[in-house]
């Protein structure tokens, strides 16, 4: 066991651990923060919808198409001047959280556009009847209804930050992927390579786990 | 009072304007149970909609107890769809919340009752629809008939003055049908409450309005009290929908009129002359003999009525016709 995994620091494997965490963690709930009310805001202009707005939603949806477009490794790189400017540093966990965060909002907001899509329109209608403003709809009858679908949305988006943040590895971003870069694949440290690797799948498995749980246990359908 | 003065509806399509409803003059008495019948794209559902301006009218003026709600603001507006409640065929309820939430769901809205009296409200909203036991349930593990007492309750709960009925018993089995519309009799009858309901099935019209409008196209066809509309059709559309509530294949019954010999008349009895042991009488006086070819006695309502469509042979005509008049029958000749 010894040999075979001799080149394992276990500490650093704790510390890459530890920022891989901090890094989805922090990059998930800015993507939800930001990401949630642009969702809401393409759901609601879009085609038929109470705010009907073609224009506001076209430029919307062409940010958002631009964003998800763009293959994340360049948008690592594209973001690097965006994000000295931001946090004064494009390296380490901080430096990794603004390509994350460009990465996964529009990503998760269209997942919330999709979700809020699959209420009812009854529902919306009803709720109209009883006197409800818009923002009433939204709070009260909207984001309840789909939040199955949001939890849904934010274990994906939790998961697709999580191969982001890897990723992010490439450009110095601290972490898990990090360490497979440097050592795995620079240094030809196969070990290295095999527990980095599976200390992410286990990740993204704990993550689905939870994320289908809540899932389930806010379905009333 | 809920008037529409020329009302209309178009919606545009590819920069034409498909007419929804042609324009419209219509009165609805406070306090009735007014029924509109129309096939699927009649234009039924639009003009419940107009009521609650769910749709927006594209011309005319709706009055609603002298207020002319087409002219209200987005808060005004608000503020009146409060006092109309409004069940629907798929029900609409809030997936997320249990039954007493969503009663409580339009209490809170309007932001103006107290936590002590939502609670006491969906108390007794619970009783008054038999679901005094299922507050903590889901939507999801109700029957579709449960489901449908919620939404009435939940309709009922700021108080509202006017019940708007989007095809609410349609999806029920005819059973569940007979239960909810007997709670809107109910309702109709302790509240005072107008309802409006639009339905594609006449027997439900027969059970509960007052008046009805017959639709098709867009258009208002026919108007009238109930039992004169269903007893007496004058629109074909009407016609159609009279017979469908009867199950009689409209080709087949006049394949059997031509069949038989003799004068055919159609005997429309209504309120108490529908018991009398009337046509042995009047078969004994006038010396006609009659068979019979079709019947049935129902109840419009409240009011038994029957109807009998007969042949008759010999002996003289004018005489059983005048009895027939002079006992409170309706005679219609049909050939």
């Amino acid at each position: 066991m010894e040999a075979l995994l001799s080149n394992v620091d276990w500490p650093e494997i704790g510390i890459a651990s530890w920022d891989t965490l901090v890094m989805v963690g922090l990059s998930l709930l800015f993507s939800v923060l930001a990401g949630l009310p642009i969702g809401v805001l393409l759901f609601l202009t879009g085609k038929r919808q109470l705010l009907e707005q073609p224009v506001a939603y076209a430029v919307l949806s062409f940010v958002v198409n631009v964003l998800r477009s763009v293959p994340f490794i360049i948008l690592l790189i594209v973001m690097i001047p965006f994000t000295v400017m931001l946090i004064g540093t494009s390296l380490g966990v901080a430096g990794a959280i603004p390509p994350l965060v460009a990465g996964g909002a529009p990503f998760f907001a269209r997942l919330v556009e999709t979700s809020l899509r699959e209420v009812d329109r009854g529902i919306i209608e009803a709720t109209q009847a009883m006197g409800a403003s818009v923002r009433q709809i939204i709070f009260g009858a909207l984001l309840p209804e789909a939040l199955p679908g949001i939890i849904a949305g934010i274990t994906v988006t939790a998961i697709t930050l999580v191969s982001y943040a890897a990723m992010s590895g490439v450009i110095g971003g601290g972490g898990l992927g990090d360490l497979a870069i440097r050592f795995g694949y620079q240094r030809f440290q196969t070990d290295v390579m095999v527990i980095t690797v599976a200390l992410l799948v286990i990740f993204v498995q704990i993550l689905q786990m939870i994320g289908d749980r809540l899932v389930l246990y806010y379905s009333r359908k | 009072m809920i008037v529409f003065d020329q009302v209309q509806k178009s919606y545009q399509v590819g920069g034409r304007a498909i007419p929804a409803l042609h324009p419209t003059d219509m009165t609805i008495e406070t306090g009735e149970v007014f029924g509109i019948v129309g096939h699927s794209g009649a234009g039924k559902s639009t003009l419940v909609r107009l009521i609650n301006l769910l749709e927006p009218a594209t011309g005319g003026n709706i009055l609603i107890d002298n207020e002319n709600i087409t002219r209200y603001n987005a808060a005004e507006l608000r503020a009146f769809r409060r006092k109309v409640g409004m069940i629907f065929q798929h029900f609409n309820l809030l997936s997320s919340k249990t039954v007493a939430d969503n009663i409580a769901f339009p209490m809170k809205l309007a932001g103006i009752y107290s936590k002590a009296k939502i609670r006491d409200r969906v108390q007794e909203l619970l009783a008054r629809v038999s679901l005094m036991d299922q507050a903590d349930k889901y939507p999801s593990q109700l029957s579709g008939g449960q489901k449908q007492r919620v939404g009435i309750a939940r309709a009922l709960a700021c108080r509202p003055t006017i019940l708007l009925c989007d095809e609410a018993t349609s999806a029920l089995d005819p059973q569940t049908t007979q239960s909810v519309l007997r709670l809107l009799a109910e309702i109709n009858k302790e509240l005072g409450l107008t309802i409006v309901l639009i339905t594609h099935e006449m027997d439900v019209v027969r059970r509960v309005c007052d008046r009805v409008a017959v639709m098709d196209g867009g258009r208002v066809v026919e108007m009238g009290a109930v039992s004169d509309v269903f007893l007496h059709p004058k629109h074909p559309t009407t016609r159609d929908f009279v017979f469908e509530s009867e199950s009689i294949d409209s080709q087949e019954h006049q394949e059997d009129l031509q069949k038989s010999n003799g004068r055919i008349l159609r005997l429309t009895f209504k309120g108490e002359s529908t018991y009398k042991p009337l046509l042995g009488s009047v078969a004994r006086a006038s010396g006609v003999d009659f068979s019979i070819l079709s019947g049935r006695i129902d109840h419009i309502k409240d009011t038994p009525y029957g109807q009998l469509t007969l042949s008759l042979v010999g002996g003289d005509l004018d005489v059983a016709m005048s009895a027939l008049e002079a006992a409170d029958v309706h005679v219609e000749v049909v050939r």
